[in-house]
């Protein structure tokens, strides 16, 4: 057996949530850590333990204290969060449409600039890179993806916009993000997917994990519009390549 | 099909429940009652699972009116004006509107949000094992946002069971627990203690997602962008401003400031009823102290309906008359318990 992994640190929140941290930065070995540590409480359930939620850095842990107690719990999430961290098995791997520029990434533009560079080189970085789910967050079905290509990294907005159309596929710091529903966002619009990573009546519910593999491909403005008319309809509209 | 017609409503009232869990992976925040034990008080009056979907009325007036039949209902949380066609209906207690009246609803005069069960539930469509709105992820049933007037729930016909009372220990005023963490390390002891010393409004501003808190300046210790992590209810993060914010049922699942201290789950109902402009105080205890909090309050929920009480009944209250000092010291005929002062 390999040389046991460094102790996470147990933070408390509150008397009924423990945050398994593995890191304070966006780190791809510690977003693995934590994946890894979902899985093996998926496979092996803890007694008292009532959900996981996986961001980058940390594995939230929500558990009944009136089934365990913090110092018990603690104990054992520490044991499995040193356990060798298994070869990452991405189990899917998802193809994601997204319609780039114009009024679909009203961004995109402005990013060439600021890279020095046409929208058509950054499509190409964008659509080049190899991303997984780090962790879905803030608001349903909201993806971050890590993976984004150092060139691609940028600051976020001076200003949040207070609305950002549904199906957004931005750029922020070292992250690129499949938005589900509108909302606030402070990052670089690239594009729109007509893929709803959240949808109520339809199965699934929720079509992305933490964990899958993701890339995207470029379409024009008349397939997404006939995808999205599908994908309102309950289409899932992404493609699986992989499972 | 009898129904309670919904009169007239003012914002931030909606149908609530003991919220939706096992999602907040994807992005799901569980919502669900602001005050869990009111919303269950005024279940178990009228038989329901302590629980079950309820209406919960924000901090202005409302009305509602049965249609088709008599709808039983009870009244918990922050207390109002309630009456029925001129009569004044009780909170803690169970009543009958009969068709055609209309219970009549005030301003919250002590909280901020009261609870109406009717009795058999309300009916709907569970997203997620839950009936409980998210207005911005467009959930909840038998409407997805709050409520609105003419909105119309269909409910059982009253059974006509006895009307009951139910004993409640009376809302203290102490101080709201916390356990500091998860990122108190953010913040050097100066500053911890600021917050914990200090006193504290609720802005006017707040909602079901967050209670911004008025007060001094808190400052960090390395900035205030943290790489997102998960958040609970009662999660106090400290933006770039220095002024905390409490995360409430409707919360994001996870935030990028740091945490100082969490609420603990014992006393994040009698927090989100703190009014507007209340003073208020912290005080930070031990997980321990939180943790056997917590199961007290799970067995206090457990234990609701052994506190139901008929409503003709005088029965006498020990702990009421010691709060009311009726000469000087209270004894009970009948527990020795009382007796040596």
């Amino acid at each position: 057996m390999s040389a046991t992994l460094p102790p996470p640190r147990l933070l408390p929140s509150g008397d009924s949530a423990i945050t398994v941290e593995f890191s304070r930065n966006i780190d791809d070995a510690a977003n693995q850590r934590v994946l890894a540590l979902d899985r093996t409480i998926a496979r092996e359930p803890i007694a008292g333990v009532t959900e996981t939620v996986p961001t980058y850095r940390s594995l939230l842990v929500h558990y009944d204290p009136v089934q365990i107690g913090f110092d018990a719990l603690s104990e054992q999430l520490v044991a499995l969060a040193q356990l060798p961290v298994p070869p990452v098995t991405t189990s899917r791997r998802w193809r994601i449409p997204v319609v780039y520029g114009g009024e679909h990434g009203i961004d995109l533009e402005d990013v060439a600039r600021t890279l020095n560079t046409t929208p058509d080189d950054i499509v190409a970085r964008h659509v080049a890179g190899d991303y997984r789910v780090a962790m879905i967050g803030f608001t349903p079905g909201w993806s971050y993806l890590s993976g984004l290509e150092k060139s691609l990294h940028m600051s976020r907005r001076q200003n949040p916009r207070l609305l950002t159309p549904a199906g957004t596929i931005s750029i922020g710091g070292v992250q690129t993000g499949v938005q589900c529903l509108a909302g606030p966002s402070g990052w670089h619009l690239l594009g729109r997917t007509p893929v709803r990573t959240y949808q109520l009546h339809r199965d699934p519910t929720f079509l992305l994990e933490p964990g899958d593999a993701v890339t995207f491909a470029a379409i024009d403005a008349k397939t997404f519009a006939d995808q999205d008319r599908a994908a309102e309809a309950g289409e899932i509209v992404a493609e699986m390549i992989a499972a | 099909m009898t129904k309670l017609v919904i009169s007239a409503v003012g914002p931030a009232s909606s149908v609530q429940d003991g919220g939706r869990h096992g999602a907040q992976r994807y992005g799901l925040t569980p919502s669900g009652a602001m005050d869990r034990l009111a919303l269950a008080a005024a279940n178990v009056l009228v038989g329901n699972a302590p629980l079950a979907a309820a209406i919960e009325i924000g901090p202005f007036g409302a009305a509602f009116t049965a249609r088709d039949g008599a709808v039983r209902v009870a009244l918990a949380g922050a207390s109002r004006n309630a009456d029925i066609s001129g009569h004044t209906a009780a909170f803690n207690t169970s009543t009958t509107i009969a068709d055609g009246e209309t219970l009549t609803l005030g301003f919250a005069r002590a909280g901020s949000f009261s609870y109406l069960a009717i009795e058999g539930g309300i009916a709907g469509e569970p997203m997620f094992g839950s009936l409980a709105v998210n207005a911005r992820a467009g959930l909840g049933s038998p409407y997805p946002r709050p409520l609105q007037a003419g909105d119309e729930l269909q409910a059982a016909a009253a059974s006509g069971a006895a009307e009951r009372r139910i004993d409640l220990p009376a809302v203290t005023e102490a101080p709201i627990r916390v356990v500091l963490g998860p990122q108190d390390d953010e913040f050097d002891d100066v500053q911890k203690q600021l917050f914990l010393d200090s006193e504290w409004k609720i802005s006017a501003t707040s909602d079901r997602m967050g209670y911004r808190l008025e007060g001094p300046v808190i400052k960090h210790l390395h900035g205030h962008n943290i790489v997102s992590d998960g958040t609970v209810d009662g999660s106090i993060q400290v933006p770039g401003n220095g002024a905390p914010i409490v995360l409430m049922p409707d919360r994001g699942t996870s935030g990028g400031y740091p945490k100082i201290a969490t609420v603990i789950s014992a006393d994040l109902g009698r927090f989100a009823q703190t009014p507007a402009g209340k003073v208020f105080r912290f005080k930070a205890v031990s997980m321990a102290e939180a943790q056997a909090e917590f199961r007290k309050s799970a067995e206090f929920l457990r234990t609701l309906p052994d506190r139901l009480r008929p409503i003709e009944s005088f029965d006498l209250n020990i702990e009421a008359l010691q709060d009311a000092n009726v000469a000087g010291a209270a004894v009970s005929a009948v527990d020795a318990g009382t007796w040596s002062p």
